[in-house]
Protein backbone atom coordinates (compact mmCIF):
# COMPACT_ATOMS: atom_id res chain seq x y z
CA UNK A 1 0.00 0.00 0.00
CA UNK A 2 2.33 2.62 1.27
CA UNK A 3 4.96 1.10 -1.47
CA UNK A 4 2.37 1.77 -4.37
CA UNK A 5 1.77 5.25 -3.11
CA UNK A 6 5.55 6.00 -2.79
CA UNK A 7 5.92 5.00 -6.44
CA UNK A 8 2.94 6.75 -7.85
CA UNK A 9 4.57 9.93 -5.92
CA UNK A 10 8.39 8.97 -7.56
CA UNK A 11 6.64 8.79 -11.15
CA UNK A 12 4.63 12.77 -10.22
CA UNK A 13 7.62 14.26 -9.32
CA UNK A 14 9.57 12.69 -12.67
CA UNK A 15 6.45 13.45 -14.73
CA UNK A 16 6.08 17.21 -13.39
CA UNK A 17 10.37 17.72 -13.94
CA UNK A 18 9.55 16.10 -17.78
CA UNK A 19 6.73 18.52 -18.63
CA UNK A 20 7.43 21.53 -17.08
CA UNK A 21 10.42 21.79 -18.30
CA UNK A 22 9.60 23.67 -21.37
CA UNK A 23 8.82 26.26 -20.07
CA UNK A 24 11.87 26.82 -18.27
CA UNK A 25 13.73 26.23 -20.97
CA UNK A 26 11.53 28.87 -22.75
CA UNK A 27 12.47 31.24 -19.79
CA UNK A 28 15.77 30.77 -20.03
CA UNK A 29 16.09 31.02 -23.98
CA UNK A 30 14.35 34.00 -23.64
CA UNK A 31 16.48 35.36 -21.06
CA UNK A 32 19.62 34.05 -22.83
CA UNK A 33 20.26 32.20 -19.62
CA UNK A 34 21.67 28.18 -19.59
CA UNK A 35 19.70 26.14 -18.12
CA UNK A 36 21.60 23.69 -14.96
CA UNK A 37 20.39 20.65 -13.95
CA UNK A 38 19.89 22.06 -10.82
CA UNK A 39 18.28 24.95 -11.81
CA UNK A 40 15.59 22.87 -14.19
CA UNK A 41 15.07 20.92 -10.62
CA UNK A 42 14.24 23.93 -8.32
CA UNK A 43 12.60 25.50 -11.32
CA UNK A 44 10.02 22.69 -12.25
CA UNK A 45 8.97 22.29 -8.54
CA UNK A 46 8.37 25.63 -8.44
CA UNK A 47 6.57 27.15 -11.28
CA UNK A 48 3.17 29.43 -10.91
CA UNK A 49 1.21 28.19 -13.62
CA UNK A 50 2.84 24.46 -14.25
CA UNK A 51 1.60 22.09 -16.43
CA UNK A 52 1.53 19.15 -14.30
CA UNK A 53 2.07 21.19 -10.50
CA UNK A 54 4.15 18.80 -8.61
CA UNK A 55 2.56 16.57 -5.27
CA UNK A 56 4.07 19.21 -2.56
CA UNK A 57 2.41 22.46 -4.63
CA UNK A 58 -1.03 20.64 -4.82
CA UNK A 59 -0.57 19.40 -1.25
CA UNK A 60 0.43 22.94 -0.20
CA UNK A 61 -3.03 24.73 -1.94
CA UNK A 62 -5.33 22.04 -0.60
CA UNK A 63 -3.73 22.42 3.19
CA UNK A 64 -4.15 26.20 2.92
CA UNK A 65 -7.48 25.91 1.31
CA UNK A 66 -8.57 23.36 4.12
CA UNK A 67 -7.07 25.16 6.84
CA UNK A 68 -5.94 28.69 6.09
CA UNK A 69 -9.74 30.51 5.93
CA UNK A 70 -12.23 31.17 7.75
CA UNK A 71 -14.52 27.29 6.90
CA UNK A 72 -17.27 30.10 5.84
CA UNK A 73 -15.50 32.17 3.60
CA UNK A 74 -15.25 31.49 -0.09
CA UNK A 75 -11.72 31.04 -0.40
CA UNK A 76 -12.05 27.80 1.53
CA UNK A 77 -12.13 24.32 0.56
CA UNK A 78 -14.04 23.16 3.18
CA UNK A 79 -17.27 25.52 2.80
CA UNK A 80 -16.59 24.53 -1.24
CA UNK A 81 -16.48 20.51 -0.09
CA UNK A 82 -19.41 21.51 1.99
CA UNK A 83 -21.55 22.73 -0.62
CA UNK A 84 -20.77 20.10 -3.30
CA UNK A 85 -21.81 17.20 -0.19
CA UNK A 86 -25.00 18.45 0.75
CA UNK A 87 -25.92 18.26 -3.12
CA UNK A 88 -23.82 14.63 -3.50
CA UNK A 89 -26.65 13.70 -0.21
CA UNK A 90 -29.72 15.08 -1.66
CA UNK A 91 -28.75 13.14 -4.59
CA UNK A 92 -27.73 10.28 -3.60
CA UNK A 93 -31.11 10.06 -1.30
CA UNK A 94 -32.97 10.68 -4.50
CA UNK A 95 -31.25 8.12 -6.92
CA UNK A 96 -31.20 5.33 -4.18
CA UNK A 97 -34.88 5.92 -3.41
CA UNK A 98 -35.53 6.29 -6.83
CA UNK A 99 -33.83 2.84 -7.81
CA UNK A 100 -35.07 0.99 -4.85
CA UNK A 101 -38.97 1.95 -5.74
CA UNK A 102 -37.89 1.28 -9.69
CA UNK A 103 -36.50 -2.04 -8.09
CA UNK A 104 -39.35 -3.34 -6.91
CA UNK A 105 -42.05 -2.47 -9.55
CA UNK A 106 -39.44 -4.03 -12.21
CA UNK A 107 -39.54 -7.28 -9.91
CA UNK A 108 -43.05 -7.25 -8.85
CA UNK A 109 -44.14 -6.33 -12.17
CA UNK A 110 -43.47 -7.82 -15.48
CA UNK A 111 -45.06 -4.80 -17.59
CA UNK A 112 -42.70 -2.64 -15.54
CA UNK A 113 -39.89 -4.13 -16.43
CA UNK A 114 -40.21 -4.52 -20.19
CA UNK A 115 -41.45 -0.88 -20.00
CA UNK A 116 -38.80 0.73 -17.43
CA UNK A 117 -35.80 -1.45 -18.04
CA UNK A 118 -34.50 -0.15 -21.86
CA UNK A 119 -35.31 3.11 -20.12
CA UNK A 120 -33.10 3.04 -17.39
CA UNK A 121 -30.04 1.89 -19.66
CA UNK A 122 -30.70 4.24 -22.34
CA UNK A 123 -30.54 6.70 -19.38
CA UNK A 124 -27.11 5.75 -18.20
CA UNK A 125 -25.68 5.79 -22.53
CA UNK A 126 -26.75 9.42 -22.38
CA UNK A 127 -23.25 11.46 -20.95
CA UNK A 128 -24.01 13.17 -18.29
CA UNK A 129 -21.76 16.05 -19.27
CA UNK A 130 -24.95 16.45 -22.22
CA UNK A 131 -27.56 16.98 -20.01
CA UNK A 132 -26.10 18.50 -17.21
CA UNK A 133 -26.26 22.38 -18.35
CA UNK A 134 -29.99 21.51 -19.57
CA UNK A 135 -30.74 20.62 -16.46
CA UNK A 136 -28.98 23.32 -15.02
CA UNK A 137 -31.17 25.83 -17.47
CA UNK A 138 -34.52 24.05 -16.97
CA UNK A 139 -34.35 24.15 -12.96
CA UNK A 140 -33.45 27.59 -13.07
CA UNK A 141 -35.93 28.17 -15.19
CA UNK A 142 -38.72 26.11 -13.31
CA UNK A 143 -37.59 27.85 -10.38
CA UNK A 144 -38.62 24.68 -7.83
CA UNK A 145 -35.97 25.85 -5.38
CA UNK A 146 -37.99 28.75 -5.01
CA UNK A 147 -40.83 26.23 -3.61
CA UNK A 148 -39.05 24.06 -1.79
CA UNK A 149 -36.76 27.23 -0.31
CA UNK A 150 -33.46 26.25 -1.52
CA UNK A 151 -31.42 27.59 -4.28
CA UNK A 152 -32.00 26.41 -7.58
CA UNK A 153 -28.72 25.23 -8.31
CA UNK A 154 -28.84 22.70 -5.38
CA UNK A 155 -32.26 21.17 -7.47
CA UNK A 156 -30.34 21.15 -10.33
CA UNK A 157 -27.34 19.75 -8.63
CA UNK A 158 -29.80 17.25 -7.13
CA UNK A 159 -31.27 16.01 -10.46
CA UNK A 160 -27.72 15.48 -12.10
CA UNK A 161 -26.68 13.72 -9.11
CA UNK A 162 -29.74 11.49 -8.46
CA UNK A 163 -29.73 10.68 -12.36
CA UNK A 164 -26.42 8.74 -11.78
CA UNK A 165 -26.97 7.61 -8.93
CA UNK A 166 -30.40 5.71 -9.68
CA UNK A 167 -28.82 3.43 -11.84
CA UNK A 168 -26.33 1.44 -9.94
CA UNK A 169 -28.85 1.09 -7.14
CA UNK A 170 -31.41 -0.28 -9.21
CA UNK A 171 -29.47 -2.78 -11.02
CA UNK A 172 -28.02 -3.91 -7.82
CA UNK A 173 -32.27 -4.22 -5.94
CA UNK A 174 -33.28 -5.88 -8.86
CA UNK A 175 -30.59 -8.46 -8.97
CA UNK A 176 -31.16 -8.88 -5.04
CA UNK A 177 -34.60 -9.04 -4.57
CA UNK A 178 -34.67 -11.90 -7.07
CA UNK A 179 -31.96 -13.98 -5.29
CA UNK A 180 -33.86 -16.32 -3.61
CA UNK A 181 -33.71 -19.86 -4.83
CA UNK A 182 -36.50 -22.37 -5.87
CA UNK A 183 -36.04 -23.87 -2.25
CA UNK A 184 -36.95 -20.80 -0.92
CA UNK A 185 -39.84 -19.82 -2.45
CA UNK A 186 -41.08 -23.18 -2.33
CA UNK A 187 -40.67 -23.50 1.47
CA UNK A 188 -43.04 -19.88 1.21
CA UNK A 189 -45.26 -21.87 -0.62
CA UNK A 190 -45.65 -24.57 2.13
CA UNK A 191 -46.51 -21.56 4.57
CA UNK A 192 -49.30 -20.10 2.16
CA UNK A 193 -46.93 -16.83 2.37
CA UNK A 194 -48.27 -14.01 0.45
CA UNK A 195 -46.51 -12.39 -2.01
CA UNK A 196 -46.42 -8.96 0.15
CA UNK A 197 -45.09 -11.63 3.33
CA UNK A 198 -42.53 -13.04 0.98
CA UNK A 199 -41.37 -9.38 -0.17
CA UNK A 200 -40.89 -8.62 3.57
CA UNK A 201 -39.63 -11.75 4.89
CA UNK A 202 -37.44 -13.40 2.06
CA UNK A 203 -36.65 -10.70 -0.56
CA UNK A 204 -36.04 -7.80 1.25
CA UNK A 205 -33.59 -9.37 3.85
CA UNK A 206 -31.77 -11.33 1.25
CA UNK A 207 -31.29 -8.06 -0.92
CA UNK A 208 -29.73 -6.18 1.49
CA UNK A 209 -25.94 -7.12 0.84
CA UNK A 210 -26.68 -6.55 -2.62
CA UNK A 211 -28.61 -2.80 -1.87
CA UNK A 212 -24.57 -2.15 0.12
CA UNK A 213 -22.52 -2.71 -2.69
CA UNK A 214 -24.24 -0.28 -4.92
CA UNK A 215 -25.13 2.42 -2.54
CA UNK A 216 -21.17 2.34 -2.50
CA UNK A 217 -21.13 2.45 -6.41
CA UNK A 218 -23.87 5.05 -5.56
CA UNK A 219 -22.74 7.56 -3.59
CA UNK A 220 -19.66 7.92 -5.69
CA UNK A 221 -21.84 8.64 -8.94
CA UNK A 222 -23.22 11.10 -6.64
CA UNK A 223 -20.70 12.73 -6.13
CA UNK A 224 -19.40 13.44 -9.46
CA UNK A 225 -23.02 14.10 -9.95
CA UNK A 226 -22.85 16.99 -7.93
CA UNK A 227 -19.30 18.08 -9.14
CA UNK A 228 -20.58 17.94 -12.95
CA UNK A 229 -23.59 19.79 -11.90
CA UNK A 230 -21.24 22.61 -10.78
CA UNK A 231 -19.34 22.94 -13.79
CA UNK A 232 -21.44 24.48 -16.18
CA UNK A 233 -22.92 27.86 -16.30
CA UNK A 234 -21.42 30.51 -13.53
CA UNK A 235 -21.22 27.96 -10.53
CA UNK A 236 -19.96 30.09 -8.00
CA UNK A 237 -19.33 27.35 -4.90
CA UNK A 238 -18.94 23.80 -4.75
CA UNK A 239 -15.62 21.68 -5.88
CA UNK A 240 -16.72 21.79 -9.49
CA UNK A 241 -16.94 25.45 -9.39
CA UNK A 242 -13.60 25.91 -7.82
CA UNK A 243 -12.16 24.03 -10.66
CA UNK A 244 -13.58 25.41 -13.58
CA UNK A 245 -12.22 28.79 -12.11
CA UNK A 246 -9.09 27.00 -11.83
CA UNK A 247 -8.70 26.06 -15.31
CA UNK A 248 -10.32 29.40 -16.63
CA UNK A 249 -7.85 31.81 -14.31
CA UNK A 250 -5.24 29.53 -15.69
CA UNK A 251 -3.85 27.72 -12.11
CA UNK A 252 -3.62 23.95 -12.48
CA UNK A 253 -2.59 24.09 -8.93
CA UNK A 254 -6.12 24.93 -8.05
CA UNK A 255 -7.84 22.45 -9.96
CA UNK A 256 -5.52 19.78 -8.27
CA UNK A 257 -6.13 21.30 -4.77
CA UNK A 258 -9.84 20.71 -5.36
CA UNK A 259 -9.83 17.51 -7.11
CA UNK A 260 -7.57 16.08 -4.41
CA UNK A 261 -10.54 17.61 -2.01
CA UNK A 262 -13.12 15.34 -4.15
CA UNK A 263 -11.43 12.50 -3.78
CA UNK A 264 -10.88 12.68 -0.05
CA UNK A 265 -14.50 13.61 0.17
CA UNK A 266 -15.63 10.41 -2.19
CA UNK A 267 -13.06 8.54 0.42
CA UNK A 268 -15.21 10.11 3.73
CA UNK A 269 -18.37 8.95 1.85
CA UNK A 270 -17.55 5.43 1.38
CA UNK A 271 -16.31 4.93 4.31
CA UNK A 272 -19.43 6.34 5.90
CA UNK A 273 -21.60 3.53 3.17
CA UNK A 274 -19.01 0.85 4.44
CA UNK A 275 -19.73 1.55 8.28
CA UNK A 276 -23.63 1.84 8.03
CA UNK A 277 -23.08 -1.50 6.10
CA UNK A 278 -21.23 -3.00 8.66
CA UNK A 279 -23.49 -1.97 11.73
CA UNK A 280 -26.38 -3.31 9.68
CA UNK A 281 -24.86 -6.61 8.26
CA UNK A 282 -23.78 -6.95 12.35
CA UNK A 283 -27.09 -6.66 13.25
CA UNK A 284 -28.44 -9.23 10.55
CA UNK A 285 -26.11 -11.92 12.41
CA UNK A 286 -23.34 -11.97 9.62
CA UNK A 287 -20.61 -13.13 11.11
CA UNK A 288 -18.19 -10.89 12.34
CA UNK B 1 -54.29 -47.21 11.45
CA UNK B 2 -57.54 -45.33 10.96
CA UNK B 3 -58.69 -43.01 8.18
CA UNK B 4 -56.27 -42.37 5.09
CA UNK B 5 -54.51 -39.06 5.91
CA UNK B 6 -52.90 -39.77 2.10
CA UNK B 7 -54.58 -40.87 -0.33
CA UNK B 8 -53.57 -41.53 -4.09
CA UNK B 9 -55.31 -43.32 -6.84
CA UNK B 10 -54.05 -43.65 -10.32
CA UNK B 11 -52.11 -40.40 -9.81
CA UNK B 12 -49.78 -39.28 -13.17
CA UNK B 13 -47.74 -36.98 -13.64
CA UNK B 14 -46.43 -35.29 -16.62
CA UNK B 15 -43.98 -32.43 -17.34
CA UNK B 16 -43.89 -30.77 -20.41
CA UNK B 17 -40.17 -30.31 -21.16
CA UNK B 18 -37.94 -28.63 -23.66
CA UNK B 19 -37.22 -32.74 -24.69
CA UNK B 20 -41.02 -33.20 -24.86
CA UNK B 21 -43.35 -34.67 -22.14
CA UNK B 22 -41.83 -36.44 -19.36
CA UNK B 23 -44.01 -38.74 -17.50
CA UNK B 24 -42.28 -38.44 -13.85
CA UNK B 25 -45.45 -40.20 -12.06
CA UNK B 26 -46.99 -43.07 -13.69
CA UNK B 27 -49.98 -44.88 -12.37
CA UNK B 28 -49.25 -44.26 -8.12
CA UNK B 29 -51.83 -45.97 -6.40
CA UNK B 30 -51.21 -45.60 -2.09
CA UNK B 31 -52.89 -44.95 0.76
CA UNK B 32 -50.89 -43.98 4.15
CA UNK B 33 -52.41 -43.98 7.39
CA UNK B 34 -52.59 -41.84 10.39
CA UNK B 35 -49.50 -42.37 12.19
CA UNK B 36 -47.45 -44.00 9.56
CA UNK B 37 -44.10 -43.27 8.74
CA UNK B 38 -43.76 -43.98 5.33
CA UNK B 39 -40.53 -43.81 3.42
CA UNK B 40 -40.11 -43.17 -0.36
CA UNK B 41 -36.76 -45.02 -1.68
CA UNK B 42 -35.29 -45.51 -5.07
CA UNK B 43 -32.80 -43.96 -7.64
CA UNK B 44 -32.81 -40.33 -8.62
CA UNK B 45 -35.76 -39.95 -11.45
CA UNK B 46 -37.83 -42.26 -9.91
CA UNK B 47 -40.38 -39.73 -8.81
CA UNK B 48 -39.94 -39.73 -4.85
CA UNK B 49 -38.87 -36.09 -4.45
CA UNK B 50 -41.98 -35.23 -7.25
CA UNK B 51 -44.62 -37.03 -5.46
CA UNK B 52 -43.75 -35.98 -1.73
CA UNK B 53 -44.23 -32.17 -3.74
CA UNK B 54 -47.69 -33.34 -5.02
CA UNK B 55 -48.30 -34.36 -1.94
CA UNK B 56 -47.63 -31.01 -0.60
CA UNK B 57 -49.08 -29.09 -3.80
CA UNK B 58 -45.90 -27.78 -5.00
CA UNK B 59 -46.69 -30.03 -7.88
CA UNK B 60 -49.85 -30.83 -9.68
CA UNK B 61 -50.96 -34.64 -11.17
CA UNK B 62 -51.53 -34.07 -14.37
CA UNK B 63 -54.34 -36.66 -13.50
CA UNK B 64 -55.70 -38.87 -10.97
CA UNK B 65 -57.14 -38.62 -7.77
CA UNK B 66 -54.53 -37.19 -4.53
CA UNK B 67 -56.25 -36.43 -1.25
CA UNK B 68 -54.49 -35.32 2.17
CA UNK B 69 -56.68 -35.57 4.87
CA UNK B 70 -59.66 -35.62 2.07
CA UNK B 71 -58.70 -32.53 0.74
CA UNK B 72 -57.16 -31.54 -2.12
CA UNK B 73 -53.12 -30.85 -1.74
CA UNK B 74 -54.59 -27.25 -2.19
CA UNK B 75 -57.02 -27.16 0.61
CA UNK B 76 -54.95 -29.10 3.00
CA UNK B 77 -51.95 -26.67 2.60
CA UNK B 78 -54.29 -23.67 3.26
CA UNK B 79 -55.47 -25.88 6.37
CA UNK B 80 -51.75 -26.23 7.61
CA UNK B 81 -52.44 -30.24 7.07
CA UNK B 82 -48.49 -30.36 6.71
CA UNK B 83 -44.53 -29.31 7.41
CA UNK B 84 -42.38 -29.33 4.84
CA UNK B 85 -38.63 -29.89 5.97
CA UNK B 86 -36.00 -29.89 2.44
CA UNK B 87 -33.10 -31.18 2.07
CA UNK B 88 -30.72 -28.42 3.08
CA UNK B 89 -31.84 -26.80 6.31
CA UNK B 90 -32.65 -23.30 4.47
CA UNK B 91 -32.68 -21.41 7.53
CA UNK B 92 -32.50 -17.12 6.94
CA UNK B 93 -28.99 -16.30 8.72
CA UNK B 94 -30.44 -12.90 8.98
CA UNK B 95 -32.45 -14.64 11.90
CA UNK B 96 -31.72 -16.24 15.14
CA UNK B 97 -32.80 -20.08 15.26
CA UNK B 98 -35.85 -19.22 17.72
CA UNK B 99 -37.22 -16.27 14.58
CA UNK B 100 -36.51 -18.54 12.08
CA UNK B 101 -38.63 -21.62 13.91
CA UNK B 102 -41.22 -18.46 14.30
CA UNK B 103 -41.09 -17.49 11.02
CA UNK B 104 -44.32 -19.38 9.78
CA UNK B 105 -45.97 -18.77 12.67
CA UNK B 106 -45.43 -14.92 11.72
CA UNK B 107 -46.84 -15.68 8.44
CA UNK B 108 -49.82 -17.53 9.39
CA UNK B 109 -50.21 -14.71 11.86
CA UNK B 110 -50.19 -16.23 15.24
CA UNK B 111 -50.08 -13.39 18.34
CA UNK B 112 -46.16 -12.85 19.63
CA UNK B 113 -47.01 -14.85 22.73
CA UNK B 114 -48.30 -18.06 21.47
CA UNK B 115 -44.97 -17.52 18.79
CA UNK B 116 -42.98 -17.33 21.90
CA UNK B 117 -44.04 -20.76 23.71
CA UNK B 118 -44.66 -22.61 20.05
CA UNK B 119 -40.94 -21.95 19.71
CA UNK B 120 -40.09 -22.88 23.06
CA UNK B 121 -41.96 -25.95 22.98
CA UNK B 122 -40.41 -27.86 19.67
CA UNK B 123 -36.90 -26.01 20.27
CA UNK B 124 -37.20 -28.44 23.10
CA UNK B 125 -38.73 -31.58 20.90
CA UNK B 126 -35.91 -31.20 18.95
CA UNK B 127 -33.70 -30.79 21.65
CA UNK B 128 -32.28 -27.54 20.56
CA UNK B 129 -33.20 -25.75 23.83
CA UNK B 130 -30.75 -22.83 24.92
CA UNK B 131 -30.02 -22.51 21.36
CA UNK B 132 -32.78 -19.92 20.60
CA UNK B 133 -30.63 -17.07 20.50
CA UNK B 134 -27.88 -18.12 18.34
CA UNK B 135 -27.70 -17.51 14.64
CA UNK B 136 -27.64 -20.39 11.65
CA UNK B 137 -23.64 -20.29 11.14
CA UNK B 138 -23.25 -21.09 14.96
CA UNK B 139 -24.78 -24.53 14.47
CA UNK B 140 -23.33 -27.65 13.06
CA UNK B 141 -25.24 -28.74 10.06
CA UNK B 142 -27.26 -31.51 11.91
CA UNK B 143 -28.43 -29.04 14.76
CA UNK B 144 -29.34 -26.11 11.29
CA UNK B 145 -31.35 -29.61 10.36
CA UNK B 146 -32.80 -29.80 13.68
CA UNK B 147 -33.95 -26.61 13.77
CA UNK B 148 -35.55 -27.04 10.28
CA UNK B 149 -37.46 -29.63 11.85
CA UNK B 150 -38.66 -27.74 14.37
CA UNK B 151 -40.04 -25.16 12.26
CA UNK B 152 -41.99 -27.16 10.16
CA UNK B 153 -43.17 -28.66 13.75
CA UNK B 154 -43.88 -24.86 15.23
CA UNK B 155 -47.55 -24.80 13.84
CA UNK B 156 -48.82 -27.90 14.51
CA UNK B 157 -49.18 -29.86 11.36
CA UNK B 158 -50.52 -33.71 11.62
CA UNK B 159 -48.00 -34.23 8.92
CA UNK B 160 -44.50 -33.92 8.13
CA UNK B 161 -43.03 -34.30 4.61
CA UNK B 162 -38.92 -34.65 4.38
CA UNK B 163 -37.04 -34.71 1.30
CA UNK B 164 -33.75 -35.89 2.00
CA UNK B 165 -33.88 -34.21 4.99
CA UNK B 166 -30.40 -35.86 6.22
CA UNK B 167 -29.07 -36.41 2.76
CA UNK B 168 -26.18 -33.61 3.70
CA UNK B 169 -24.85 -34.69 6.20
CA UNK B 170 -22.27 -37.07 7.38
CA UNK B 171 -23.37 -40.93 8.45
CA UNK B 172 -22.22 -40.35 12.44
CA UNK B 173 -24.83 -37.25 12.73
CA UNK B 174 -27.21 -39.46 10.50
CA UNK B 175 -27.75 -42.26 12.86
CA UNK B 176 -28.15 -39.37 15.86
CA UNK B 177 -30.84 -37.93 14.13
CA UNK B 178 -32.84 -41.00 12.64
CA UNK B 179 -32.83 -41.94 16.55
CA UNK B 180 -34.01 -38.93 17.61
CA UNK B 181 -36.22 -38.64 14.51
CA UNK B 182 -38.25 -41.89 15.66
CA UNK B 183 -38.17 -40.29 19.16
CA UNK B 184 -39.84 -37.40 18.16
CA UNK B 185 -42.87 -39.37 16.09
CA UNK B 186 -43.34 -41.79 18.90
CA UNK B 187 -44.11 -39.05 20.87
CA UNK B 188 -45.71 -36.84 18.55
CA UNK B 189 -47.76 -39.63 17.11
CA UNK B 190 -47.71 -37.39 12.91
CA UNK B 191 -47.70 -39.05 10.10
CA UNK B 192 -44.43 -38.95 8.10
CA UNK B 193 -43.49 -38.79 4.57
CA UNK B 194 -40.09 -39.21 4.48
CA UNK B 195 -37.75 -39.20 0.79
CA UNK B 196 -34.45 -41.20 0.91
CA UNK B 197 -32.12 -43.39 -1.55
CA UNK B 198 -30.76 -44.74 1.92
CA UNK B 199 -31.74 -48.12 2.26
CA UNK B 200 -30.81 -48.98 6.05
CA UNK B 201 -32.43 -45.28 6.88
CA UNK B 202 -35.86 -46.15 5.28
CA UNK B 203 -35.82 -49.72 6.88
CA UNK B 204 -34.51 -48.39 10.12
CA UNK B 205 -37.50 -45.62 9.85
CA UNK B 206 -40.58 -46.63 8.33
CA UNK B 207 -43.36 -48.39 9.09
CA UNK B 208 -44.14 -48.68 5.41
CA UNK B 209 -41.69 -48.44 2.63
CA UNK B 210 -42.73 -47.65 -0.85
CA UNK B 211 -40.05 -48.88 -3.72
CA UNK B 212 -39.91 -46.81 -6.72
CA UNK B 213 -38.60 -47.03 -10.16
CA UNK B 214 -37.43 -44.38 -12.76
CA UNK B 215 -38.80 -43.66 -16.13
CA UNK B 216 -41.54 -43.85 -15.68
CA UNK B 217 -41.71 -42.67 -12.18
CA UNK B 218 -43.52 -45.36 -10.75
CA UNK B 219 -44.15 -48.26 -7.32
CA UNK B 220 -42.58 -51.19 -7.99
CA UNK B 221 -43.03 -52.58 -4.21
CA UNK B 222 -45.03 -51.57 -1.01
CA UNK B 223 -43.64 -53.36 2.29
CA UNK B 224 -45.11 -52.97 5.59
CA UNK B 225 -43.03 -53.69 8.13
CA UNK B 226 -43.23 -55.26 10.92
CA UNK B 227 -40.24 -53.84 12.86
CA UNK B 228 -42.27 -52.48 16.28
CA UNK B 229 -42.30 -48.96 16.88
CA UNK B 230 -39.53 -48.90 19.68
CA UNK B 231 -36.35 -49.36 17.47
CA UNK B 232 -32.96 -48.96 18.99
CA UNK B 233 -29.59 -48.33 16.64
CA UNK B 234 -28.60 -52.09 17.08
CA UNK B 235 -32.21 -53.31 15.69
CA UNK B 236 -30.56 -53.35 12.79
CA UNK B 237 -28.37 -56.23 12.83
CA UNK B 238 -31.61 -58.65 13.54
CA UNK B 239 -32.66 -61.08 11.23
CA UNK B 240 -36.49 -58.83 10.65
CA UNK B 241 -33.99 -55.82 9.55
CA UNK B 242 -31.69 -57.66 7.24
CA UNK B 243 -34.75 -59.47 5.52
CA UNK B 244 -36.92 -56.11 4.71
CA UNK B 245 -33.52 -54.22 3.68
CA UNK B 246 -32.88 -57.43 1.34
CA UNK B 247 -36.90 -56.82 0.04
CA UNK B 248 -36.16 -53.39 -0.78
CA UNK B 249 -33.31 -53.82 -2.49
CA UNK B 250 -34.55 -57.05 -4.68
CA UNK B 251 -37.28 -54.12 -5.82
CA UNK B 252 -35.20 -51.00 -6.55
CA UNK B 253 -33.01 -54.20 -8.82
CA UNK B 254 -35.96 -55.25 -10.07
CA UNK B 255 -37.09 -51.80 -11.25
CA UNK B 256 -33.82 -51.21 -12.76
CA UNK B 257 -34.21 -54.46 -14.93
CA UNK B 258 -37.33 -53.77 -17.37
CA UNK B 259 -35.97 -50.61 -18.07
Amino acid sequence: MLGVLAVIVALWYGAAVWLNAAWTYDQASRNGTEVTFALLLSDTMAQERPVLPPPHQVGAELWKGLTAYNIASKKSLVYHGYVTLVATFSGFLLGSLLGIILAVGIVQSRTMELGMMPWAVISQTVPVVAIAPMIVVLSNALGFGDHLGVSNALVSKTIISAYLSYFPVLVGMVKGLRSPDQMQLDQLKTYSASEVQGFFKLRLPLSVPYLFTSLKVGIAASLVGAIVGELPTGAIEGLGARMLIGSQFGSPIVVWAALFAAAILAGVLILIVRTAETLVMRRMGVRA
Amino acid sequence: MSAAVIDAKGVNLVFQTGDGPVQALKDINLTVGKGEFVSFIGPSGCGKTTFLRAIAALEHPTSGQLTVNGMTPDEARRKRAYGYVFQAAGLYPWRTIAKNIALPLEIMGFSKDEQQSRVNRVLELVELSGFGNKFPWQLSGGMQQRASIARALAFDADILLMDEPFGALDEIVRDRLNEELLKLWNRTGKTIGFVTHSIPEAVYLSTKIVVMSPRPGRITDIIDSPLPRERPLDIRDTKAFIDIAHRVREGLRAGHSDE
